[in-house]
């Protein structure tokens, strides 16, 4: 088809990057074939399993199921921009220290997700974490560490509050 | 996926005459239309991009009851503080449905037009009448633990999907919808329809009809109400059977019952002679095993799925305990009590 390619303009990890694309690219295709950054994973490619996951304007989505040109101007952040000045995420860190993964294909997207699921201050019960985590599937079954690494983020983050109030 | 040309709509009228050419989708979070165009299932040659028009609002209605734009989306829509309190059912059935990741991309006119997950309308190399019409319905004979068992035909037994939309059709929602002949209000019952010879269309819009609104009308159950899903797994898994139930109490008595029930039929199924049953009734056991029993008289099952019936009168039994008792179902907590 001769579809003229679309200019449009995404700002990936405080990057802005101007980009033609055609109508049927999606997200996840062009972070990782254009953009190079291959930590976004395609798992199932049809939202099922989360491996996917990435932040659009602060916001956990599947890229699989983006079109990116329907996602000019935004702002996305991927796993490789969740680390600053060399510092791992806190969340990053507590996956570390928790052993919340094995094979690591679902890490990118449980971390995306679980960073969104920090900022979103939903969650109130350890049944909370596991419902609004349950987008981001593990083959290998480590949730309960996932869990887990969550669970000492959202500890430190409330103690730190209280501390300051 | 298909090659096909990409249009972005600056209004709604834009949108509208987009939509009169033919092979056009509206595009909105893509959670659906983009997984089927990638199986093949939907091969639209244009897709006519909503996501700029300004229909993202929820908003107060003179009458008491609540506006909201077709492309909320659906995590905004169940964590609205005013959707929380004042129709918590329809929160708590959104927060049922899909994941935090879905339910940030999927919106609310988009979730109205969620296609079926049946295998075989999914499975390009199988007959379906839904994707070729009079090719024929594999799910009949086949396999059929996920399907219809109410209001199904000979031609398609493919469920709806949605959890959402057994809310709204318990909470009496109307759709509005935007033509080449303007504005048009559905109530809930007439969006979407059976399969009946005609299973390729899911609803009563015209194609180039374009979903701008969802109306709520006030509602006045309080606490006494409850979304019970009952699905394979925990979380993030479609519903075998599901219940939205509301009612509204005086004195002890029931005085205005709404059920609706999801994953049974090719639309959210409520019956109104039924309901009837429990209008001016007592909230006890034996009323809601009647109107339960009353509610499955007509189904029927299709061999895998023979299941569903006595799972969908005991999930309606307990889902008018809990409506009554004022204890709805927690959606993280899914014991179910």
């Amino acid at each position: 088809m001769d579809t003229p390619k679309i200019e449009i303009a995404l700002t990936v990890n405080g990057v802005r990057h101007d980009i033609a694309v055609a109508p049927w690219e999606t997200l996840l295709d062009v972070l990782r074939e254009r953009l190079h950054l291959t930590g976004s994973k395609k798992g199932c490619d049809q939202g099922q399993c989360g491996a996917c996951t990435v932040l659009v304007d602060g916001e956990r989505i599947n890229s699989c199921l983006a079109l990116v040109v329907s996602r000019d101007g935004a702002a996305i952040t991927t796993v490789e921009g969740l680390a600053e000045g060399g510092e791992l995420h806190p969340l990053q860190a507590a996956f570390i220290e928790h052993d919340a993964f094995q094979c690591g294909y679902c890490t990118p997207g449980q971390l995306c997700s679980g960073v969104a699921l920090l900022h979103e201050g939903r969650v109130h019960t350890r049944e909370d974490i596991r419902e609004l985590m349950s987008g981001n599937l593990c083959r290998c079954g480590a949730y309960t560490n996932i869990a887990d690494a969550i669970e000492t983020v959202l500890d430190r983050q409330n103690a730190g509050r209280e501390a300051a109030e | 996926m298909i090659r096909f040309d990409y249009v972005r709509a600056n209004s709604v009228a834009e949108a509208v005459t987009a939509l009169s050419s033919p092979g056009t989708r509206a595009l909105a979070g893509g959670t659906n239309l983009v997984d089927l165009m990638k199986y093949d299932v939907m091969k639209p040659r244009r897709v006519v991009d909503i996501n700029r028009l300004p229909l993202k609002d929820i908003s107060e209605r003179e009458s008491g009851g609540l506006r909201i734009g077709a492309l909320v989306t659906n995590t905004a829509l169940a964590w609205d503080a005013r959707v929380a309190k004042r129709y918590p059912l329809l929160a708590s059935a959104i927060l049922a449905g899909a994941s935090p990741q879905l339910r940030n991309a999927a919106t609310t006119g988009g979730n109205l037009l969620q296609r079926t997950r049946c295998y075989y309308f999914y499975d390009t190399s199988t007959p379906c009448n839904k994707r070729e019409p009079g090719s024929g319905c594999s799910a009949i004979g086949g396999l059929n633990r996920i399907h219809a068992i109410l209001g199904a035909s000979n031609s398609c037994i493919a469920v709806h999907p949605s959890d959402m939309c057994v809310a709204l059709a318990a909470l009496d929602a109307e759709v509005e919808v935007v033509g080449p002949q303007g504005v048009r209000t559905i109530p809930f019952p007439e969006f979407h329809r059976l399969p009946g010879d005609d299973p390729q269309q899911d609803n009563t819009m015209q194609a180039d009809e374009l979903i701008t609104a969802v109306i709520l009308p006030p509602a006045n159950f309080g606490r006494n109400h409850t979304y019970l899903k009952v699905r394979d797994r925990l979380s993030y898994a479609f519903a075998l059977v599901s219940v939205a139930a509301a009612l509204e109490m005086r004195d002890g008595i029931v005085r205005d019952a709404r059920v609706a029930l999801g994953g049974v039929a090719h639309k959210p199924w409520r019956d109104n002679e039924a309901e009837d049953l429990l209008n001016g009734e007592r909230p006890d056991e034996t009323t809601f095993r009647a109107f339960a029993e009353r509610l499955m008289r007509d189904a029927k099952g299709q061999g895998h799925n023979d299941f569903k019936i006595e799972l969908a009168r005991r999930t309606i039994l307990r889902a008018l305990m809990q409506a009554a008792a004022g204890t709805p179902q927690n959606q993280s907590d899914k014991v179910i009590r």
